[in-house]
């Protein structure tokens, strides 16, 4: 097997394994958060592997460096513990729910095999700030005004929001 | 480089963890941490996807990334009011377990 | 090879800075410094205090506050350390040199977008410094964790947009490209060429050049990439997360011994991370001013009038030596502007830091982006 796809594995396992750390841990906030990041980096670098290099980077600088900075900040200004647990009970719901998803997900790989064609080979440029900012700036300039229009309402309502008396 | 099934399977299991995080969880941050999961793992579909059609040689087709920057942008607009409400409700009820968030209810 | 002589010269800088630190700020303030630290009776001019440094943060206990997270104390520092040196892999130390059929390049990796490597990097190092108040379980290590890193978060903002003008002069993100292109010189007086028509007189031609540094064409650039990156890095005059002389350390104070050390080093490699960039962005990398890669390879192959040429393997690896010795001449100057700044300016209050992110900076560089694509439109080089 070629480098690129034992580096894919490796990401990929990384990712699920720090994801399921994430939402199953009850103990620790801040340690769930991290595990996003490690999700969000090995995100990252799989993106990196599918040849999209700006969108790679700018995922690890703006959701694992940005996003979750942001979910620490709140959670150690507020000081929010987890200790919660989920409703007891239904537990063999939950396990037979679990193994159903266990299954459909690895089953995906064997009914979708032969659907799709060979991954080709990539143009130059494909992946590259160039290529992207040519198709952000002529085909999809009005998405971007709605975007940064869309930008301004969330900066302008998280400001909103968080204030303790609006004056 | 991997058949493009792997990549869907794993953002099928991103996906899945994420709803589960959403549904199991009584904690609104690991619940919102929890939607970001679930919009990275969109992000791996879209990726892949667009590593399938990439367009033909001189002229590159990005629309997937373009979607995927849009979403990365959109995820921190809505983080950035989910915690906005987070706050709010912390400050009024001095604690963020969503069950305890049921005045609404019939 | 060179990622070997890359951890060789990141290994050696680091202690380097500490004593240049100590003697620059002893020479400014008119004392001697530190020079006591000795082996059998020689003292070297105070060079042997790095070494004692790290023998003293070794042997300490390593002490782990009541309370606190063990995995995340023992991270924080690793989270901050890890980044600053694996910035320097972008970072070209030379331009590529043929000699005897083998092509060396100085530099570790040349990914295409070589400059966003650098603002990964920089987000990453925020977390170890968020990490380090919260596993302190210490309420003032906290305050002092958020307030640094809302500090560092904001200055990436703007650190990022201050350099997008050289972007737009240089047409690439490759770091090894932008040295490349600083390598030539321009006509300071060009534009009144291309905006009035005519000829320059020629010796306003001949002699009104300067190399193509970026410093001449992006002289706000220059500053507010200064700022921003001192800011990012929390070197004074914007350390009030740590505050040497106020709070106890800020927000490593409940860290002792080798941690301690681990956080003190990332901060003086980070120093030597924020020269190379500047160097190679903006005072022109390893190009020597004025005379260009071709020329010295050229002069010294083929003879310099009367003398006989060398030949084009030396004359390839005489350039790489030159090279590389004005590359460390700039970094050193560099890091010597950096420590003059630090021992001079009074330490900002931090709503003063805010507001210098937001308020000045901000817009400056956006006027900067948009004063540069009209020259570039303009102007056409």
């Amino acid at each position: 097997m070629e480098i690129s796809a034992v580096l894919f594995y490796v990401f990929a396992g990384l990712a699920v394994i720090s994801a399921l750390a994430m939402v199953l841990n009850v103990r620790n906030t801040v340690a769930a958060a991290m595990s996003l990041v490690v999700t969000m980096v090995s995100i990252g670098g799989i993106f990196v592997l599918l040849d999209a290099y700006l969108v790679a980077a700018l995922q690890i600088m703006v959701y694992g460096g940005a996003i979750v900075v942001l979910f620490l900040f709140v959670v150690m200004l507020l000081n929010l513990r987890t200790d919660d647990f989920p409703p007891v009970g239904l537990r063999l719901a939950k396990l037979g729910g679990g193994l159903l998803v266990v299954v459909v997900v690895s089953a995906i790989p064997r009914l979708l095999g032969g659907v799709f064609p060979e991954i080709p080979a990539a143009p130059t440029g494909y992946g590259g700030y160039r290529a992207l900012g040519i198709a952000l700036y002529t085909d999809y300039v009005l998405l971007v005004e709605m975007v940064s229009l869309l930008l301004l309402a969330a900066i302008v309502g998280a400001l909103i929001l968080a204030k303790r008396k609006i004056d | 480089m991997v058949p493009i099934e792997h990549v869907i399977a794993l953002s099928a299991a991103l996906f899945t963890i994420g709803v589960g995080g959403v549904l199991i969880r009584r904690n609104l941050i690991v619940i919102l941490m929890s939607i970001e999961l679930m919009l990275n793992a969109v992000n791996v579909a879209l990726i892949g996807f667009n590593r399938m059609w990439p367009g033909i040689e001189g002229a590159p087709r990005m629309d997937g990334q373009v979607f995927v920057l849009m979403v990365i942008t959109v995820a921190a607009c809505e983080v950035a009011v989910g915690l906005g409400i987070l706050i709010s409700m912390f400050r009024n009820r001095d604690s963020v377990n969503i069950d305890e968030v049921n005045l609404l209810k019939w | 090879m060179t990622a070997v002589i890359l951890g060789v010269v990141v290994g050696a800088f680091a202690p380097v800075i500490t004593w240049i630190e100590r003697k620059q700020s002893a020479v400014m303030q008119d004392r001697i410094g530190a020079n006591r630290a000795d082996i059998g009776g020689i003292t070297i001019l105070g060079l042997l205090h790095p070494l004692a440094d790290v023998i003293k943060l070794l042997s300490k206990e390593d002490v782990v506050p009541t309370g606190a997270n063990r995995v995340l104390h023992l991270i924080a520092p690793v989270i901050a350390a890890v980044p600053a040196i694996i910035a320097y892999g972008v970072i070209p130390f030379g331009s590529t040199y043929v000699f005897g059929g083998e092509t060396i390049s100085l530099v570790v990796a040349n990914p295409d977008w070589g400059f966003l490597y650098i603002f990964v990097i920089g987000s990453i190092a925020t977390y170890g410094t968020v990490i380090a108040g919260w596993a302190s379980n210490n309420n003032w290590s906290l305050l002092g964790s958020l307030r640094a890193s809302a500090q560092m978060i904001s200055y990436e903002v703007t650190m990022g947009l201050s350099v997008v003008g050289c972007f737009l002069v240089y047409e690439t993100l490759k770091l090894t490209d932008m040295a490349t292109a600083q390598d030539t010189t321009f006509r300071v007086f060009g534009f009144v060429e291309v905006l009035f028509g005519g000829e320059l007189p020629w010796w306003v031609s001949q002699f009104a050049v300067l190399p193509q540094w970026g410093i001449f064409l992006q002289p706000l650039g220059f500053l507010m990439f200064l700022t921003c990156i001192m800011a990012e890095n929390k070197r004074p005059p914007f350390d009030l997360p740590e505050s040497e002389s106020e709070l106890v350390a800020g927000y490593f104070t409940e860290y002792s011994g080798m941690r301690f050390g681990l956080f003190f080093m990332s901060e003086f490699i980070e120093v030597v991370v924020i020269a190379g960039l500047i160097t190679t962005v903006f005072l022109g990398g390893w190009a020597v001013p004025f005379l260009s890669q071709e020329w010295i390879v050229d002069r010294v192959g083929n003879g310099f009038g009367a003398f006989a040429g060398f030949g084009d393997g030396f004359a390839n690896g005489f350039c790489m030596l030159v090279h590389f010795a004005t590359f460390l001449v700039k970094v050193v100057a560099v890091i010597w502007l950096q420590m003059a700044l630090r021992w001079t300016l009074p330490r900002f209050r931090y709503d003063q830091v805010m507001d210098l992110c937001w308020k000045v900076m901000l817009p400056l560089s956006l006027v900067n982006i948009f004063v540069t694509a009209a020259l570039v439109l303009l102007l056409g080089e």
